[in-house]
């Protein structure tokens, strides 16, 4: 059991490297054009409601905290502790995708969509519309894909959370628990990095 | 040596190919052994489509006209052979075939250590297989292989959506065999196989599966990030709008360079096992044929701007990446000096598999040196975009790692089927692949340097020579690939029945039957010698 | 398996990445220029030491464990940095643009 359990959760770390590697690519991209147009992106942070930012940072490190004790619950056997755990986890991650729809469509009402046609105007600060819009592009694919990894981290919680109610884990199998939480915590910290580079870009500066 | 007759008549050995029968058997199997040969199917399939790609391309380039196609088509020729023979054949030929077949036999485990995500990596591959399929019957692609943009972004009006979405899925594919194969080797060996014992072809696809791991998620990204500019109409490489494409060609080359390495390394892997054994002698440098795979896996993600030297990159970056990519030689030529060295003072045999890898060793060389001709950055500038960096890699992908494949495939037929193929026509076959392929590629490299433009479907009156051999070499080559098909096939009912360990060969999955049972080994192993121990066998046996 | 973290240590952990998160806020409301991004990105990094070392359990994994976790961050920092390099150092060149 011991060798599965090292097998398991190495392997869950091998995917996770290219989950580095799936993001990294994204962020490398997004940090060149960042760097080429900087008025441009900092005009864009009238755009970015920072309080969102930072409440979603927190609503998703509570959520690694809820899933870190979970693992721990099961770990000692302690089923209800466990599952307690999970539905918390579940709970706040929820939440974070609550907040993502709030901010998204608040987007879509100030026209900062560029990816269905008509809504996108940049017309406040014309001269860097174009540039605005490899911004707002990278936005939404960057939260985009962020986002589909905390659904697929939802419904992984929740087979999770069927197995554990069935009292399919012990502390000597407690494995599934275990890999899921490094999925969750791998997706929490994308979001880590995620907040100061969307979100904090030039709030101090003027727009030009 | 002695082999064990079996004769056909009486009733079969329990093995894993009759261990259950019928589609189910095979479609849900978690048995790597047969999953191997599922790959081995679909590969071959994909495999035939990038060949028919390749003589249509041939055939256009018999005249010096644009007769046969037109431009458009001929673009989409040679777009959808890259794109089929890299992506569906070339990246997971020998892992997902002879690797998954092989590896768990080698390092004496039952089965790798995910098998349900192993028959889920094969499914995976046919579903980007079939998008790919789709964007060809739909009317194809014209991009060229590396759907470079603007162009793939904006201005083709071809099914790059479709075709990238194909290309995405089975990067997972391979980024699910590597991540197999690195926790099987890891955690799965037997007792007494240690790193310094492992067989180098593990060695080999291990370094491979590095390279899987850490480099397919950015081609993903790529193809995620031009699929979505194209799809919902916005910018991200378009220049129109400030996008930058070559941003877009330092993501692709990030993955694609590397890629070729995750291409020839099972190959060199194949050919470490093959020379030792027809050579009968341990092989030369152990150690540092194992160092250098991990060296070409480290060194190959950093060498990635020798396909942008001439795009407007900084000069500075343009020297870093030229010194990069000599140094990335050395590994290889080592391993190169120590199959010689292995071969010398041995006692050579010329079976089928041996032959291939003379093939190997000879062909990869010419591929290898002529890199070094690109790697330079003021010769690169001529001969970029030219019939010289086509013969190039073709040499060391086809002359490199379809020979081994070939060479790999034969060497270990025996072992996957219990039949021996039939040697005379072997050899013919791979004297047939040697000439054809050196006829056909050959002369690209003088059309090249005299100026001939690589993905034009015509070309300048005084090449045509040239070109005519090149298109004969390519019918001796074809004929050389279909040959042992049929073979191959034939052997499958009247081959000569295999024993345990035709060759005399070294190595944990020769001391299981042929072919091997569902669970490989009736009893863990224990491994208490180094690997290649040839010599202390031949003392024991008498000739 | 490995040995059980006490629940006090991960409360103190997850309040460190709290605070840590206000901190992030807070420094971005005063203008300290190109600093800002860069203290940003160095409490981010720190924060994500933190759940890999504790919550992520890489503090009592085994040292392969540990090797392809920086593995995977070096092979990231190879793609940044000479990617970028590309474009700083077009600058360096007459003639050149910075970007």
């Amino acid at each position: 059991m011991d060798q599965q359990f090292d097998s398991a959760t190495f392997g869950m770390w091998v995917f996770l490297l290219t989950e580095i590697m799936f993001f990294g690519g994204m962020f490398g991209a997004y940090t060149v054009y960042r760097n080429m147009y900087p008025e441009a992106f900092a005009s864009t942070s009238a755009y970015m409601n920072p309080l969102y930012g930072a409440l979603n940072t927190a609503v998703l490190i509570v959520s690694s905290l809820s899933m870190a004790l979970a693992v721990r619950a099961a770990h000692l056997g302690q089923q209800k502790a466990l599952q307690i755990c999970l539905l918390i986890t579940m709970f706040f991650g929820i939440c974070f995708l609550v907040i993502k729809g709030f901010e998204y469509h608040e987007h879509w009402v100030d026209m900062k969509v560029p990816l269905f046609g008509g809504h996108w105007n940049y017309s406040e600060a014309p001269q860097f519309a174009h540039q605005a819009q490899i911004l707002f592009c990278f936005y939404f694919f960057m939260t985009g894909f962020h986002a589909v990894h905390m659904l697929v981290g939802l419904g992984i919680m929740t087979t999770i959370f069927m197995m554990a109610r069935k009292g399919t884990f012990s502390p000597t199998y407690y494995t599934p628990v275990e890999v899921s939480g490094l999925y969750w915590h791998f997706v929490d910290i994308v979001w880590i990095f995620l907040f100061p580079l969307l979100y904090l870009i030039g709030h101090t500066r003027h727009l030009v | 040596m002695s082999t064990v007759l079996q004769d056909p008549q009486t009733t079969e050995t329990p093995n894993y190919l009759n261990a259950e029968y019928g589609w189910k058997s095979w479609l849900l199997t978690t048995d790597h052994k047969r999953i191997a040969l599922l790959y081995l199917i679909s590969i071959s399939v994909m495999f035939a489509l990038g060949g028919v790609f390749a003589m249509l391309i041939r055939v256009e380039l018999l005249t010096p006209e644009g007769d046969l196609v037109n431009s458009d088509t001929y673009n989409k020729l040679f777009t959808m052979h890259g794109v089929v023979m890299v992506f569906f054949f070339l990246v997971p030929s020998i892992p997902a075939t002879l690797g998954n077949f092989l590896i768990p036999m080698m390092i004496g485990a039952k089965d790798l250590a995910f098998p349900r995500i192993n028959l889920l990596s094969w499914y995976i591959y046919v579903a980007g297989a079939l998008f790919a399929i789709a964007a060809i019957v739909m009317g194809g692609v014209d991009t060229g292989w590396t759907f470079y943009t603007p162009f793939s972004s904006t201005y083709s009006n071809t099914f790059v959506i479709t075709a990238a979405v194909g290309v995405f899925i089975s990067g997972f594919s391979s980024i699910t065999t590597g991540l197999n194969f690195i926790v099987t080797i890891h955690k799965m060996r037997a007792p007494g196989m240690t790193w310094g014992r492992l067989p180098l072809f593990v060695w080999a696809n291990y370094a491979t599966s590095l390279i899987q791991v850490l480099g397919t998620p950015v081609v993903a990204i790529t193809l995620a990030l031009l699929a979505l500019e194209r799809g919902f109409h916005i910018g991200i490489f378009d220049p129109a709008i400030g996008g930058d494409p070559i941003l877009f060609q330092h993501m692709f080359w990030f993955y694609s360079h590397p890629a070729v390495y995750i291409m020839i390394l099972p190959g060199m892997g194949v050919i470490s096992e093959v020379v030792p054994c027809f050579s009968r002698k341990g092989i030369f440098g152990y150690s540092f044929i194992a160092a250098s795979s991990l060296g070409i896996a480290i060194v190959g993600f950093l060498v990635w701007g020798h396909h942008l030297f001439v795009t407007g990159m900084s000069m500075y970056a343009g020297l870093y990446f030229s010194l990069l990519s000599m140094l990335v030689a050395v590994p290889s030529a080592i391993k190169v000096f120590n199959w010689t060295a292995t071969m010398y003072r041995g006692s050579i045999s010329y079976a089928t598999p041996m032959l291939y890898a003379f093939g190997f060793i000879g062909l990869f060389t010419i591929g290898g040196l002529t890199g070094l001709f690109l790697a330079t950055l003021g010769v690169d500038v001529h001969l970029t975009d030219t019939y010289f960096v086509i013969a190039h890699f073709h040499y060391v992908m086809v002359g490199g790692m379809v020979v081994a494949y070939l060479g790999g495939l034969h060497f270990w037929w025996p072992k996957i089927t219990g039949r021996m193929y039939p040697e005379g026509w072997g050899k013919f076959s791979a004297l047939l692949v040697f000439v054809g392929f050196n006829v056909t590629f050959f002369p690209q490299f003088i059309t090249g340097y005299l100026g001939q433009p690589r993905r034009y479907h015509a070309y300048a009156p005084e090449f045509q020579v040239l070109n005519v051999m090149s298109t004969a070499g390519a019918s001796i080559l074809a004929l050389g690939y279909i040959i042992p098909l049929i073979y191959f096939i034939w052997s499958l009912r009247y081959g000569k029945p295999a024993g345990n360990n035709p060759w005399g060969a070294t190595g944990l999955e020769w001391t299981t039957q042929s072919p091997p049972t569902t669970f490989n080994f009736d009893v863990t192993p224990i491994v208490t010698e180094e690997a290649y121990a040839y010599a202390k066998h031949e003392e024991a046996h008498v000739g | 398996m490995h040995s059980v973290t006490p629940v006090r240590t991960y409360v103190l952990i997850w309040v460190v990445l709290t605070i840590m998160t206000f901190v992030t806020y807070g420094v971005a409301q005063i203008d300290l220029g190109p600093f800002n991004i860069v203290i940003a990105l160095a409490i981010a990094a720190f924060k994500m030491t933190l759940v890999i070392w504790f919550f992520m359990h890489v503090r009592t994994d085994s040292p392969l464990t540990k090797l392809f976790v920086f593995a995977g961050f070096f092979w990231m920092a190879i793609l940044f940095v000479f990617t970028l390099g590309d474009y700083v150092s077009r600058a360096w060149m007459p003639g050149g643009k910075f970007w």
